[in-house]
């Protein structure tokens, strides 16, 4: 028998059958979100236990935005700004470390309360175990000084490259900062310009500003 | 991979109905996330996920059987999505007078979106026998659902 002149196969029949499918399955295909972030939560917990949940990552809304928020089972390694685009922050995770990345906020709880404690005035030093893989060489050693910057006060970036061992390294500083993974818990919103301009920030000029005003105000 | 959470679970449902679903996503994606070292780069993900949610779905209903519930007295559910009927008592119903392949080419082919090529390969025989089992079910699930369906009617 030929398959085109079977109704039940035939090219044509196939297509109305495809119609067909389409209603008769419509009443399955609904997934609320409800649902959806049940399930994802409760994987993200079997996943977290069998030691399969390479990056967890949560959001936090602040003063300077929605702030994404990301751990390794080592530590925190991503602290990202709206203005980086959240969504292209995660897929360079899945890329740089793996692809195992859930939504589990409980991982970040506790970066999420001493962040939450920070933009309050309520804390002055961050007491939280960080994860520097996506930072290497000079500017992993940059990041390794700046919390000697103490609240409420600035260095220049110059002052910063002799702290890190190379004192000519000015413009590194720079691109150290502006790479800086794990923005506002390593403040590199604290190192300034000599002359005592703000210069640039990964979360942009008005965050900086926002940040040294809040720490000068506590 | 996440983004492919609601086919995968549109397929455990049609599988394995209301209950045993959402068990069978978990285990797929857990089971996904332990294998995904080794996927080689530039496989088809959701085709690589709907064949573990197969092997998984395999699996649940041996143990189900192997348990031997007597699926036929069991009180009605309630919904859980709070609308009465809904996929969950009628459509379910209907999907489960199917025979398995049939069930499995319906889900595969029409609510993963897999080419009658890749269901074979996933369910076994030729494309020809998954394209013939796709259609057949879905002219059964038309003639035992939608003839009892509030609306009634098929084009």
């Amino acid at each position: 028998m030929s398959a085109t002149h079977d109704p039940r196969t035939g090219d044509g029949s196939l297509d109305n059958s495809g119609d067909d499918a389409g209603v008769l399955l419509a009443a399955l295909t609904e997934v609320d979100s409800g649902t959806e972030r049940r399930l994802h939560d409760r994987l993200a917990a079997a996943a977290a236990q069998s030691g399969i949940l390479d990056v967890a990552y949560r959001t936090l809304d602040t003063p300077l935005g929605t702030l994404l928020l990301a751990a390794t089972e080592k530590g925190l390694v991503r602290v990202a700004y709206p203005g980086e685009g959240h969504d292209q922050v995660l897929e360079q995770l899945a890329t740089r470390i793996s692809p195992r990345v859930l939504r589990a906020p409980d991982r970040l709880d506790r970066a999420a309360r001493e962040l939450e404690e920070y933009f309050a005035g309520r804390r002055r030093l961050f007491d939280l175990a960080l994860d520097l893989r996506l930072a290497s060489g000079f500017r992993r050693e940059v990041l390794a000084h700046l919390p000697e910057i103490g609240y409420g006060t600035t260095a220049s970036y110059a002052a910063v490259a002799a702290a890190a061992g190379n004192p000519k390294a000015v413009r590194a500083v720079g691109t150290a900062c502006a790479t800086n993974p794990v923005p506002v818990v390593l403040p590199c919103h604290r190192v300034v310009h000599s002359d005592g301009t703000i210069g640039q920030y990964v979360g942009g000029v008005e965050a900086k500003r926002t940040l040294l005003n809040l720490e000068a105000a506590a | 991979m996440a983004r492919h959470g609601p086919t995968v679970l549109r397929v455990c449902r049609a599988l394995l109905g209301p209950a045993a679903a959402e068990d069978a996503w978990s285990e797929t994606f857990l089971s996904a996330m332990q294998a995904y070292p080794d996927l080689r780069p530039g496989s088809n993900v959701e085709a690589w996920l709907v064949t573990i949610a197969h092997r998984k779905a395999i699996d649940q209903l041996r143990a189900a059987a192997r348990r031997a519930v007597p699926t036929a007295d069991l009180p009605e559910r309630p919904s859980s999505t709070g609308v009465p009927g809904g996929w969950e008592s009628d459509l379910w119903a209907a999907l489960e007078t199917l025979p398995p392949k049939q069930r499995q080419c319906v889900a595969y082919h029409h609510l993963a979106g897999l080419p009658h090529a890749e269901v074979a390969a996933i369910v076994g025989g030729t494309p020809e026998a998954a394209r013939r089992a796709a259609a057949d079910g879905i002219a059964a699930l038309r003639r035992i659902y939608l003839t009892q369906g509030p609306e009634g009617h098929h084009r």
